[in-house]
């Protein structure tokens, strides 16, 4: 449940601190490895869990990429696109799933326009989920991938200029 | 626009320039091949690829895959449509194998409508990939000659790509964005949902020439004709994506009931003739779900025979 979910509509109150959590984590890394991933893992998720679901509704997939998508959890569509719209948005930007929900994706673009840091991530490719990594952290998942390359769930293709 | 790598006909004859008529059929619900050869014949005269639905309005139907077999064992160019909603990663690539293999030369790579508007509504939905991923994992397969998990092929599958776009749906700012991004992800034609709005339509086709994408993709507007205002309604409200402007509803509308369907003909006519203006499309694709022998007639009407081009290609 977003109880919170209004800050959504403030994309860029939202992109700084997430931005500077993240910097955090990279700086803490050398410390987190140390002590083992899968530890701070467990440490992680209820905090991370709790946050995210109260702004973002978030359905922990291990695999954040909502600042490239808007401020905008692209696991709350119900086909779980994560690099678009889907063709049958209704034609007042409802989902086509279910008629009582604005389509995540047109809620996305519009607040990935304001954003300046992360706004033009929405552009990229997002590569396919890793099922596995479900129900974890996605702060240490970032941190693990980047490590050993375990996924490239992160990685965005670069995006080719086009604009 | 790089050569081709997949020996398809449907390639061949768009990157000859010709004005290209692809046609979507619905596999019919039966078992039976004869089913399938019936509407084909219909059809066959007048157009010269066959775009065959998976599942469409996710009601269960003769596979798609099933169907384009049939097809292409019978001569036919054909498009596979592959949806993303029935089948995980797994499946979906062994499928493009498959078809591959069966000569099947034409993937159209789409979402796919969902679960609750078909007439399975308790079914699980998939959705492992979506529409970019999957095209992405087709390209990776034919250039890269790997699965996505890295292990390789000993023979890569030869496949043109295509994707969808519907210009008509919201968002609108970001349908060229997407469209954008289908073609970095490997998309080389486009199908669009029904085009009724030719307006937007031609705003569409204007933002991606200035994007500098028309250099890059082959796109091919739907159009079908309207059987009557109930049908025109039912379309706009039922069908997911489908638009359509409230000039042509009033045109059905003050139509008596039994002029309705030369009505639908005739707006359809004069549709196609406006999209042939618009620069940058490389064909039709005629949707006339259960109105096949509407399809002839229209074809003769805007002066697009003689067909097959690919007969004429070769």
């Amino acid at each position: 449940m977003a109880i919170f979910g209004r800050l959504r509509d403030h994309p860029t109150w939202l992109e700084t601190p997430y931005q500077l959590i993240e910097k955090v984590f990279r700086w803490l890394n050398p410390l987190i490895k140390k002590i083992g991933y899968k530890r701070v893992d467990r440490w992680m998720i209820f905090s991370e869990k709790i946050v995210k679901e109260l702004i973002f509704d978030c359905k922990m997939c291990g695999q954040c990429t909502l600042h490239f998508t808007g401020m905008t959890c692209p696991m709350t569509c119900p086909k779980n696109l994560r690099n678009g719209p889907c063709g049958g948005v209704r034609s007042n930007k409802r989902c086509e799933v279910d008629s009582e929900m604005n389509c995540v994706w047109v809620e996305a673009y519009k607040r990935s326009t304001r954003m300046k840091i992360f706004g033009d991530g929405i552009e990229s490719i997002r590569a396919p989920l890793d099922y596995r990594l479900a129900g974890s952290s996605a702060f240490i998942n970032l941190l693990r991938c980047e490590d050993d390359n375990v996924c490239d769930s992160f990685t965005p293709a670069e995006p080719e200029k086009y604009l | 626009m790089t050569e081709s790598r997949s020996g398809s006909t449907f390639e061949r004859l768009l990157r000859s320039g010709r004005f290209v008529i692809t046609a979507e059929l619905s596999p019919p619900d039966s078992a039976n091949p004869e089913d399938v050869y019936s509407l084909v014949r219909k059809l066959e005269n007048y157009v010269d690829v066959f775009n065959v639905t998976d599942g469409a309005g996710a009601n269960c139907h003769m596979s798609s895959f099933g169907a384009c077999m049939l097809l292409s064992q019978a001569g036919h160019e054909v498009i596979l449509q592959m949806t993303c909603r029935d089948r995980n990663r797994i499946a979906l690539q062994g499928d493009l194998l498959g078809a591959s293999a069966l000569g099947i030369k034409n993937v159209l790579c789409l979402t796919g409508d969902d679960v609750v508007i078909g007439d399975h509504p308790q079914a699980k939905r998939v959705f492992d990939l979506d529409s970019i991923q999957l095209i992405r994992t087709a390209k990776t397969m034919r250039d890269e000659n790997v699965y996505l998990s890295g292990r390789k092929l000993s023979s890569s599958p030869g496949l043109f790509l295509g994707a969808s776009v519907n210009p008509f749906a919201e968002p609108f700012d970001f349908r060229p964005i997407n469209l954008a991004k289908k073609i970095q992800a490997g998309a080389e034609f486009f199908q669009t949902q029904f085009c009724f709005d030719i307006d937007r339509f031609r705003s569409f086709m204007g933002r991606i020439s200035d994007m500098g994408l028309l250099e890059k993709c082959f796109i091919i507007p739907g159009v079908g004709p309207l059987r009557s205002e109930r049908s025109a309604r039912f379309l706009c409200t039922r069908v997911p994506g489908v638009f359509i402007p409230d000039t042509i509803l009033t045109r059905m509308h003050t139509t008596p009931l039994n002029r309705q369907g030369e009505e639908g003909r005739r707006i359809c006519i004069e549709l196609i003739q406006q999209v042939m203006e618009i620069k940058g499309v490389a064909g039709i694709h005629m949707m006339a779900y259960k109105q096949e022998e509407a399809v002839g007639e229209i074809i003769e009407k805007v002066g697009l025979i003689p067909r097959p081009a690919n007969r004429l290609l070769n």
